[in-house]
């Protein structure tokens, strides 16, 4: 039983990740190459869609990675770059989207929801300390109850 | 019984808009095309690889552009109705992706060719230009090349007759326009 333990975490050990293997050249120049991985870890692969360039195998992701290392040698910039892939698949394509009318809400939701929060906080800590003012009145009703029954009974 | 009402009424709110997100179909992105003149392109044809097919060429009357391939189950679901929309006119450009020219000849020799012209983009480049994510997806066009609807998935008899017939038409009966 043991062994069968150990050959198991000795497999665990030698599984590398499974990387998607690009069937085709990239760029030479470490720069270009550099930018290119920074670049196709930026696009969203738009068949899986919860991938990036970098990690997908899809079709579409291998043909946008070629036009990504062509845009590369030819001389165009990132934004240009990024540019070119909004025009043709819209914001969605780019994991960090930009601020429009369109993604206002999903840049402010996190704010919205820290308000809402803080505002839930204050006013559970008010009542907090509603409750505790009421009870300390409580406490000298009961004492003053009590008084009046001393002088009632002497 | 009144403290409940406040975050009752957050979570229906919450639940309500988780249930819309569910509903969304995430393959529906919003093309940026749309009111867009086409990509521009020359294609070969599926016919003749050695004839080749220009966005100008096709201008002057509105068309679908269907974007398919032969091994694409959702493409064989949609390609009677295409068929049947063939039949009583409806101009259909196709382009064929991720392929292999023996496979779609067959597809069409078996069970009808619905295309005008069928434009072959093996290489993935005029894709792109599209902005195509995956087949089937239909664009609208009309007679001046500008790019009117997009539809992606299969076209049902509904999406038809509810959506697209009346947007075809008025083009038709607007065009040819300037």
């Amino acid at each position: 039983m043991r062994r069968v333990v150990k050959a198991l975490l000795f497999l665990f050990l030698i599984a590398s990740p499974a990387w998607a293997i690009d069937s085709f050249q990239l760029p030479e120049d470490p720069q270009l190459l550099a930018r290119y991985q920074a670049l196709s870890e930026e696009f969203r692969c738009l068949v899986c869609q919860n991938q990036n360039l970098a990690d997908s195998n899809a079709e579409l992701a291998k043909d946008l990675k070629i036009e990504l290392v062509e845009l590369l040698q030819a001389g165009k910039n990132d934004e240009q770059i990024r540019e070119f892939l909004v025009a043709r698949y819209g914001d969605f394509v780019l994991y960090r989207p930009p601020v429009n009318s369109a993604t206002a809400f999903l840049w402010l939701a996190p704010l919205i929801a820290v308000s809402v929060l803080g505002l839930v906080v204050l006013m559970l800590w008010r009542r907090g300390r509603q409750t505790e003012t009421a009870t300390a009145n409580d406490e000298q009703v009961a004492a003053a109850l009590a008084d009046l029954k001393k002088q009632k009974n002497s | 019984m009144k403290r409940f009402i406040l975050p009752f009424v957050f979570l229906a709110g919450l639940v309500t808009l988780l249930a819309a997100g569910l509903g969304l179909n995430p393959r529906e992105v919003p093309s940026p095309l749309i009111g867009k003149p086409v990509p521009e392109f020359t294609l070969p044809t599926l016919a003749d690889p050695e004839f080749r097919v220009s966005d100008r060429d096709l201008k002057g009357q509105p068309y679908l552009f269907n974007v398919w391939a032969s091994w694409c189950p959702t493409c064989y679901q949609e390609h009677p109705l295409l068929m049947q929309l063939a039949e009583r006119g409806v101009n259909i450009v196709g382009l064929n992706i991720e392929d292999e020219r023996a496979d779609a000849i067959a597809v069409l020799e078996k069970g009808g060719d619905p295309y005008r012209v069928v434009l072959v983009d093996y290489d993935g480049r005029s894709r792109i230009d599209w902005g195509v994510i995956a087949t089937p997806e239909t664009f609208l066009v009309d007679a001046n090349g500008v790019i009117q609807y997009k539809h992606t998935g299969a076209i049902t008899w509904q999406d038809w007759a509810e959506v697209i017939a009346p947007k075809y038409q008025q083009l038709l009966t607007g065009a040819p326009r300037g």
